[in-house]
């Protein structure tokens, strides 16, 4: 079987003025289908910059990076674009709801742009959003939704597609500590049933859902190991 | 695709529907000028009909022949004073050019006419029965005279309404009625039906027709029998016109016996030479309108494009989110393009609205005729739309540039 994502020898360079800012050097690594990782690193560490890469959000300088067998480096924003419409979901830390546009809105935006009829759109958001404990709450607006079920949305929003890939950049970031336990209960629900989650979080609590963890330093992989708490759960 | 088109119009209108106040100020450059053409227009379109409607009333496809003016030891008389056509030039014409469908002449004075005790003054004129025919003459009652009348010099007279409302009681029938001039007996045999204000703002129904014969041997005590005031003459089609006049040029200018260097005696006009004045002035309205048009249309794309620049700026964020879950370029580009033609069509309709009961006020408060046409209206819809197709461009491609990276981090 063919790993989800391989990454060899990435680098990613900045020009900041004059300055030439190295955020990635020479990063190697492999996620099979299935996996949930847990990618750590202080700031600076070039850990958002790979969550980037890996979401197709950003290309990398030098190296090669596939997604499902496929090279994505040499893809134009239009193809880019599609590739994250088909494979990949994005859950924020700010979650990045579209003001004033309800959570069924929300959760239909992708495949707004898959180009759907409006019944199948409003159908998928829907289950969707069944899918996160949402039902009842379709027709209402992100302010009118506390921060857990907001973030609950946007993961409806990342699901509806079916991806093969869920990226969480700090989900619970901006989350109370039983919301945060709820979310990671849906991701970790997710994974359960086939799709490859990589999460991003400083907090080592969150990193214990996952099952590798990974952390980066000054743009290389530091350790790579599974999470020994693994058996114990639920332990935030 | 057409799920986009239709999800992405509804979501334009909910965004400009939060900002009412600021898509309303935005529309305004759009409304004012499109509510300005549509208006302009229909009052200038009014005007343009009611003149060529009066234009018109002169006949059809007709040529007028004035002779020239006396001049006495350098001092010249009006145009028409010289006596330089007559009868045989018109009866000449008419055999000489084919191109003429018949040739008339009239010679007018104004006298006093009486009704029993009632007297007033107006223009009577001495014609051929061919004039009536040329000028389109119709009658309200009785009808018009004959060759025989003219042959004869019979005492009869064809008054046109005005001359009935001032010399008759209501309800009396003019027809059959004595009427005098300069003391002669005539008998109206017509009452002709009413045309209106000339081009030139003259009153056509102040006016008595009375045979060219009787006319010049019992009313006017002319001079020179066989002079005329002026010539009519009319072709079968206005493309004649032209070939009709120079050949009648040439005719006069042998039978008056001009040599090469002599300018004529005589001065000829078509109804199209006179209609071409009026359009004109209308032609200069029509540019300084589209001169207005064109400035509010520009200040208006102007201000949809400015509203949308910072509507790109408030948006980054959402424009992030929308590339991450897979929006392409042209997705992009199409939501602000679709949200700038929204806000021009808006006003553009808005603008219609304005100008068709503008233009319907001035009809009802000043008296104006206007005519607003169905192509006004479209001309003006789809300039609406372009405005706001062509302003929105540079927003749109301007939100479609953003690195969904820097959009999502957007602050």
């Amino acid at each position: 079987m063919i790993p989800l994502i391989e990454c060899n020898d990435i680098w990613k360079i900045y020009r900041v003025g004059d300055m030439e800012v190295q955020a990635l050097r020479g990063l190697s690594l492999t996620i099979e289908q299935g996996e949930f990782v847990a990618i750590m690193g202080s700031s600076g560490s070039g850990k958002s910059t790979l969550m980037n890469i890996l979401g197709c959000l950003d290309q990398p300088t030098k190296g090669f990076y596939r997604l499902n067998g496929v090279e994505v480096e040499n893809l134009r924003p239009d193809q880019l674009a599609e590739i994250r419409n088909q494979q990949i979901g994005f859950v924020f830390q700010s979650f990045n709801l579209i003001p004033r546009t309800s959570a069924l809105e929300n959760a239909q935006l992708p495949l707004f742009y898959r180009g759907l009829s409006l019944k199948e759109q409003r159908a998928k958001a829907a289950a969707a959003l069944q899918r996160v404990g949402l039902s009842g709450r379709e027709h209402h607006y992100p302010t009118q939704l506390s921060g857990g079920q907001q973030q609950r949305v946007a993961i409806a929003r990342a699901l509806v597609t079916a991806p093969s890939l869920l990226l969480a950049d700090e989900p619970t970031g901006n989350l109370d500590t039983q919301s945060s336990r709820e979310i990671m209960a849906i991701l970790e629900g997710l994974n359960r049933e086939g799709i490859t989650v990589i999460l991003v979080t400083h907090e080592v609590d969150v990193a214990a859902y996952a099952h590798r963890e990974i952390v980066i330093k000054d743009g290389q992989v530091l350790t790579d190991r599974p999470t020994k708490t693994r058996t114990q759960t639920v332990g935030v | 695709m057409s799920a986009f088109i239709w999800l992405t119009v509804m979501t334009a209108l909910r965004i400009l529907g939060r900002n009412r106040l600021r898509a309303g100020l935005t529309m305004l450059g759009i409304v004012i000028g499109v509510a300005a053409v549509i208006a302009m227009v229909g009052i200038g379109e009014g005007a343009k009909r009611a003149v060529q409607a009066q234009i018109a009333t002169m006949g059809t496809n007709v040529i007028i022949v004035f002779p020239g003016f006396t001049s006495a030891s350098g001092v010249r008389g009006s145009q028409g004073t010289a006596i330089t056509l007559t009868v045989s030039d018109a009866l000449d014409l008419k055999k000489r050019v084919p191109l003429l469908v018949d040739t008339g002449w009239s010679r007018r004075d104004v006298m006093q006419i009486v009704n029993g005790n009632r007297n007033w003054n107006g223009p009577v004129n001495g014609v051929s029965p061919s004039y009536l025919t040329i000028r389109d003459w119709s009658f309200s009652s009785g009808g018009t005279f004959t060759q025989t009348d003219l042959d004869s010099a019979a005492r009869v007279a064809l008054i046109g309404q005005t001359i009935v409302d001032n010399l008759f009681d209501p309800g009396e029938e003019p027809v059959g009625a004595i009427i005098r001039l300069k003391n002669v007996p005539f008998r109206v045999i017509g009452v002709l039906s009413p045309k209106g204000q000339s081009a030139q703002g003259s009153d056509q129904d102040d006016v008595i027709f009375i045979p060219f014969t009787t006319a010049e041997r019992k009313v006017f005590g002319t001079s020179f029998i066989g002079s005329i005031g002026a010539m009519f003459a009319s072709t079968a089609q206005s493309e004649d016109l032209p070939a009709a006049v120079e050949q009648m040029r040439e005719v006069l200018r042998a039978r008056h016996r001009l040599q090469g260097e002599q300018a004529d005696d005589f001065t000829i006009k078509t109804q199209v030479d006179i209609g071409r004045v009026q359009e004109g002035t209308s032609q200069t309205l029509t540019i300084m309108l589209f001169s207005i048009a064109s400035v509010s249309l520009l200040v208006g794309g102007i201000g949809i494009m400015n509203i949308l620049l910072v509507s790109v700026t408030e948006r980054t964020r959402e424009i992030g989110v929308r590339m991450a879950v897979g929006a392409k370029r042209r997705h992009i580009v199409m939501q602000f393009l679709i949200e700038a033609m929204t806000l021009s069509l808006l006003g553009g309709a808005v603008g219609i609205v304005l100008g068709v009961v503008g233009a319907k006020l001035t009809t009802i408060v000043a008296g104006w005729p206007t005519v607003i046409s169905s192509d006004v209206i479209v001309v003006a819809f789809f300039f609406s739309l372009a405005v706001g197709l062509f302003f929105g461009l540079y927003p749109a491609n301007k939100a479609a540039r953003l690195n969904p990276i820097d959009a999502l981090r957007y602050e």
